[in-house]
């Protein structure tokens, strides 16, 4: 039975303007097979998988689904509404949820007659709750999805699939937003579906996963298909090495003395957007040369603690110290001239004025220092010489230093801003989620540049939820949980897992 | 004790639901619009071509209630325009709102000008009647202020319980729902975001017109320049005072009622010593009041005024 085909890509292409997306990708999917899509941001794995869901139309090429007989047939492109009666489920990074309804609700959304008088969902709470038995996958039904976890919205998303009878699912990086336990019981809760005739595709970058529960692996570089392998062949160097083209060395960790502190935190309490994210009494201490890791969940308060550092939000209590110094006013001002060099997590948004030029947004941080500015009119040959070098120096790539900044990709804003702080010899870093969203090489450069600055002599708290990066490059690690702090006991992925999930022993 | 006789009089509680009617017809046309993510600021304009072509259609010749179809039939129209212009197009509702509303206003005069042109004192209609019901409308109190109002007071509280059914209790409601906060989840449960939308404001839109025939057709028994009055902004305001429910939408709609019936009858008790202007000004001041309270805790629609396109996510 495994033997059977259930869905072959046939040579798909797709552009956007003159940017290629996608090039003759052929990919032919199993029954009851798990096929893992890798490849680095802008690979073109996403549009695939929305060109298979009908939410972009292919400029070339043919989709076949195999039909409940086993036959295959050509899918009609560009409809959502024949991919789901095709029988594909598709769960989005970004969750296609309605937060002001409730579970149920969002699982029925759209399968029920648009204009009947009333709704009966006897038999549909029936079907549900037998697919929870049979997969594990267990949600509350009658709870509004806002009020959720995200474990528990993304198992409401697989269910959605599976509540249309979905027999290839399709998930979009279903492990980014999850602890390292919720991501191993939903690979044992896919494994489950697999073994019961449930073909699966999931998207992902995280190679660890990839090798541990997935059959077979295709890898996409550039829009094209560039490899795949049984997954039981493969092991990581092979199909990093796909991945990038390249090998690409881990950056080596020079053993260091570890300095004088840098940043204090003494019973700091701070207010967050929720109790579970609000600071309660945290205690923390970074010396220079030293880098440390936060890990956590995202919401955990590691945001409230990048805004106390920011001078973003002021304390309710306790102090903060930035090399011995304690802070009373807390501005973003006050804390930029006492030393604290900022990478923000949301770079587009509050690390970057997209509206202005690259030039500008460089020297942004210091506009009242006498080589950018006389008499309060700025230098204009200075701000682009300054450019220029800085450009040169981090290798921002773009459409040059007069160009908007939102024109330029998501890792040439990242180096601009690795310019900016770095330039400034600050004496701590906070790096709040510093290659989120970035490829291999882009994340490798931050890594190098962190590396280099504790070997300056600077600081670093870096705050992260992958787990890989802050295990490569911290000192020691240092996790987060309902807005209190608890040292990691060891570099073992697994106590550190437990912590973020609050299960402190 | 002027004013304790004036909350317990019947005949302040009848007039106070009788000012409210035209505001649940907008009230609950403008949540059913925003509920959907796409805020209708050409409500303004639909209450006075409503109130126009109700008006026009009796004075034609037609019945009452194919006037009430003929406003509803044109609010569906100018609905329909600002849903093209706000949904496939995704062009800025506020602009193509007021555009609306300055639009369906000038239309509705120009209309009137145009079969009217040397009237001085505007024609009249036979308007809709009080319904007598026999036995309930002796009751004593609730007899005069509840079954003394014309149809379409009953028509308005029945819309009330047909809006909130249809957001409760069907799958249409639901779908509706979920379009004004993520259109992501709707289009990917294979139903047509444009569809619900622009159903959503022509729907929205002809509810809105029946409010502007209440004025012609059950209040007053002629059309004149300027007789909207605002009432539309009013209605734009308790939608957010009602956190788009139904429910809290009639009640908004009867506190503002409510407001405006005491103030006339303050006025002809102490209008002696306060100018009558303050009167004028007091619902609008206790609706804004009102607002600011209650407005903090609103729950927006999580998509509202945020155009979706198709096959960009």
């Amino acid at each position: 039975m495994i033997n059977d085909t259930v869905l072959s890509l046939n040579k798909l292409s797709k552009r956007f303007g003159t940017v290629v997306a996608n090039e003759s990708v052929t990919i032919n999917l199993k029954r009851g097979e798990i096929l893992s899509l890798l490849g680095e941001n802008g690979a073109g794995k996403t549009t695939l998988m929305n060109m298979l869901f009908g939410h972009y139309m292919p400029d070339s090429g043919s989709i076949q689904v195999a039909n409940t007989q086993g036959q295959l047939k050509p899918l009609t492109l560009g409809h959502p509404q024949a991919a789901l009666d095709a029988g594909i489920g598709m769960v989005h990074q970004h969750f296609t949820l309605a937060e002001n309804l409730s579970a149920i609700d969002n699982i029925l959304l759209g399968s029920e007659n648009l204009f009947a008088w009333r709704r009966s969902m006897g038999t549909a709470r029936e079907k549900i709750k037998d697919i929870m038995h049979r997969t594990g996958l267990n949600a509350p039904l009658d709870t509004i999805v806002g009020k959720l976890s995200v474990g528990e919205r993304q198992r409401v998303e697989i269910l959605k699939a599976l509540y249309r009878d979905a027999r290839i699912l399709v998930l979009d990086e279903p492990t980014a937003v999850l602890t390292p336990q919720e991501a191993d019981t939903l690979f044992a809760n896919i494994d489950i579906m697999a073994k019961d005739g449930l073909s699966v595709i999931f998207i992902s970058h995280k190679l660890r996963e990839v090798l541990a529960f997935s059959h077979r692996i295709a890898v996409l570089r550039h829009g094209k298909k560039v490899g795949e392998i049984a997954t039981k062949d493969a092991d990581e160097k092979i199909i990093s090495q796909l991945m990038v083209g390249a090998d690409t060395p881990a950056t080596p960790r020079e053993p260091l003395t570890i300095g004088a502190p840098v940043l204090q935190l003494t019973h700091l309490c701070a207010a967050g957007t929720s109790a579970r994210s609000s600071l309660e009494g945290i205690n923390l201490t970074v010396s220079a040369s030293e880098i440390v890791g936060i890990a956590g969940i995202s919401g955990n308060g590691q945001s409230t603690l990048a805004k106390v550092i920011s001078g973003l939000t002021k304390p309710t209590s306790g102090e903060l110290a930035i090399d011995n110094q304690p802070i009373h006013k807390f501005t973003p001002t006050s804390l930029l001239k006492s030393g604290v060099g900022r990478i923000p997590e949301d770079r587009h948004h509050d690390g970057i004025i997209g509206a202005m030029s690259v030039a500008e947004n460089l020297a942004i941080e210091r506009l009242d220092s006498s080589d950018i500015q006389q008499f309060g009119f700025l230098r204009d040959q200075e701000l682009k010489l300054n450019a220029q070098n800085l450009s040169q120096k981090y290798d921002i790539r773009g459409p040059g230093i007069e160009a908007q900044t939102r024109l330029l990709s998501g890792g040439n804003i990242q180096k601009l801003i690795l310019a900016r702080v770095f330039e400034a010899s600050p004496k701590l870093i906070l790096a709040n989620q510093p290659t989120r969203g970035l490829d291999m090489g882009a994340a490798s450069e931050v890594g190098k540049r962190l590396l280099q600055a504790r070997k300056r002599g600077a600081g670093v708290l870096l705050i992260s939820e992958d787990l890989d990066e802050l295990l490569a490059l911290s000192d020691r690690i240092i996790i987060m949980h309902d807005g209190e702090l608890h040292a990691a006991p060891s570099n073992n992925r697994a106590q550190i897992g437990l912590l973020m999930a609050g299960e402190v022993s | 004790m002027e004013i304790l006789e004036i909350l317990l009089s019947e005949n302040f509680w009848a007039a106070a639901l009788r000012i409210a009617t035209p505001l649940i017809f907008g009230v609950l046309g403008a949540l059913i619009c925003e509920k959907s993510g796409v805020l209708n600021l050409g409500i303004e304009g639909i209450f006075a071509a409503g109130a126009m072509a109700g008006w026009m259609a009796v004075w034609l010749g037609a019945g009452l209630w194919t006037g009430l179809l003929c406003a509803a039939l044109t609010g569906a129209f100018f609905g329909l325009i600002h849903a093209i212009l706000t949904v496939p197009l995704g062009l800025s509702q506020h602009v193509s709102g007021l555009g609306i509303t300055m639009f369906a206003t000038s239309v509705s005069y120009f209309t009137y000008r145009t079969a009217l042109p040397q009237v001085s004192s505007p024609p009249r209609i036979e308007p809709f009647q009080p319904l007598d019901i026999p036995i309930l409308s002796d009751i004593p109190f609730l007899g005069p202020v509840l079954f003394q109002q014309t149809a379409m007071t009953w028509l308005a509280l029945f819309l009330v319980a047909l809006v909130w059914w249809v957001y409760n209790r069907t799958p249409l409601g639901q779908a509706l729902r979920a379009v004004g906060d993520n259109p992501n989840a709707v289009d990917a449960q294979g139903l047509s975001v444009y569809g619900l939308r622009m159903g959503a404001i022509v729907a929205g839109s002809a509810c809105m017109a029946l409010g502007g025939a209440f004025l012609t057709m059950s209040a007053f028994d002629a059309f004149f320049f300027g007789m909207v009055n605002g009432r539309g902004w009013i209605c734009i305001a308790l939608v957010i005072f009602a956190s788009w429910r139904p429910g809290k939408a009639l009640l908004g709609a009867l506190l503002f009622g409510a407001f405006d019936a005491f103030q006339v009858r303050l006025q002809t008790e102490v209008g002696a010593f306060v100018p009558s202007q303050v009167f004028l000004m007091a619902p609008y001041i206790l609706s804004i009041l009102a607002l600011v309270i209650v407005a903090r805790r609103a729950e927006y629609p999580r998509a509202l005024l945020t155009p979706w396109f198709k096959g960009q996510r």
